[in-house]
């Protein structure tokens, strides 16, 4: 029989998830009107997708979306407070 | 304004397998922020299980183990053990399953780690089924549900029994932190994690994801579906600590109709069976109330 230090090791997932670009899942993209941003934040809150990054908060900075990971869910659109966020079909046609 | 509510760091990478508006995810994306990158976490059979990407990719910034269904309580305390062994003592252990693996099948595996008394954090995140396999009704499903075990149709076959309250079944354990959460809240979350960390012992949390695949719902609803189960009172937001119950919201209330007929799980809800779950959870935050008052009482002292 085989002792433990012999077996196969246990597979590791080491890869950042980064590798997968989840916006091809998009069929709605979520789109800033700067004008109507208040900077409060919320829209980088609820993404489920980490797929909003603000820089720096404290300069007001606008919130950035990263489209290779959004998957277009549209939380961040519903939340708003100014409706700030329009929702655009990828492919109108 | 102009400020986050919540902590910038993220721990959970994009790219992950969660479905669009996935409550789940919105739940780990805070833990994290809160437990912070020395944080160890495993997971069983569920959702959160497929979550983090196909073999090699993962979402996790820290180590994350995959175990097996019914055993979350019993893999952390062994985690704990060893890191202790090894004087790894500042290393926050995380136990993370979904509602079928916490209310049903990992039940006794929680009640024994939370008996050993282990310094470790069991989270459950509810999306009340079996979300994974197909959206199959557990204990934690609600009354009047439709899933593909309590199929409906034309008929009047919905989920028959109220939500296990599995808050209540932990706090019988007389542990010393016990609290529900909600993804529409997590600087209430947030702040709750934080606390239990300076808390030595075992620690539990009921957290509150929408599931817009199970739940039949609109992804960009998973936040205001989360609010609307609070204000509702289908879903309150309490702590016990101590044995002391706290109500951390306490929201006008909303009628649940509003919140029952924004999700395809309900829509075949006949008026009066939504008055009769109406009733039923003023029934039970009546009786919550009840318990926070009465575990003021100083006579009492603390639980554990
Ligand atoms: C012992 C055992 N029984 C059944 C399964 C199949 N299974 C995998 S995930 C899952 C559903 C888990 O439901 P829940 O714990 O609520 O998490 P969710 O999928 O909803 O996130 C089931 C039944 C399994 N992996 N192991
Ligand atoms: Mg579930």
């Amino acid at each position: 029989m085989k002792t433990y230090q012999e077996i196969t090791i246990t597979p590791i997932n080491n890869v950042d998830s980064r590798a997968v670009k989840t916006g091809a899942w998009r069929t709605w993209r979520p789109v800033l009107i700067p004008e109507k941003c208040i900077h409060c934040y919320k829209c980088w809150k609820v993404c489920p997708d980490v797929a909003i990054s603000v820089e720096s908060p404290e300069e007001k900075s606008l919130p950035v979306w990263d489209y290779d990971y959004c998957k277009g869910c549209g939380l961040c659109a519903f939340e708003c407070p100014k409706d700030a966020i329009e929702m655009q079909r990828e492919v109108d046609q | 304004m102009a400020k986050l509510t919540i902590p910038k760091e993220e721990i959970m990478s994009p790219g992950h397998m969660g479905c669009q508006g996935c409550g789940a995810t919105m739940a780990m994306r805070y833990a994290l922020k809160a437990l912070g990158k020395k944080t160890m976490i495993s997971v069983p059979a569920c959702c959160w299980a497929i979550i983090p990407g196909a073999w090699p990719n993962t979402c996790m910034q820290i180590p994350m183990q995959y175990t097996a269904f019914e055993v979350t309580g019993a893999s952390i305390s062994g985690i704990r053990a060893a890191l202790d062994s090894q004087g790894m003592q500042d290393v926050n252990v995380v136990g993370w399953a979904g509602d079928g693996g916490t209310v049903d099948i990992g039940i006794q595996a929680l009640s024994g780690m939370i008996e050993r008394g282990h310094n470790v954090i069991y989270i459950c995140y509810d999306n009340e089924a079996y979300m994974n396999t197909g959206i199959q009704r557990s204990g934690s499903t609600p009354y009047g549900a439709w899933t593909t075990t309590t199929p409906v149709g034309t008929t009047e076959y919905w989920e028959e029994g109220q939500k296990k309250n599995l808050m209540e079944i932990v706090v019988a354990h007389r542990l010393p932190y016990a609290a529900t959460a909600s993804v529409a809240y997590p600087e209430d979350f947030i702040k709750k994690l934080n606390k239990c960390l300076e808390i030595p012992g075992p620690k539990f949390f009921q957290v509150y994801a929408p599931c817009p695949t199970g739940w039949k719902s609109s992804p960009e609803l998973s936040m205001d579906l989360a609010r609307k189960a609070v204000t509702t009172r289908a879903f309150p937001i309490y702590e016990v600590e101590h044995g002391k119950y706290k109500i951390n919201r306490k929201p006008e209330k909303t009628p649940l109709s509003e919140y029952l007929m924004l999700q395809g799980r309900f829509k075949h809800l006949p008026e009066k069976e939504v008055e009769f779950l109406d009733a039923h959870y003023e029934k039970e935050w009546k009786a919550l109330l009840k318990l926070e008052e009465m575990t003021q009482d100083e006579s009492l002292g603390n639980f554990m």
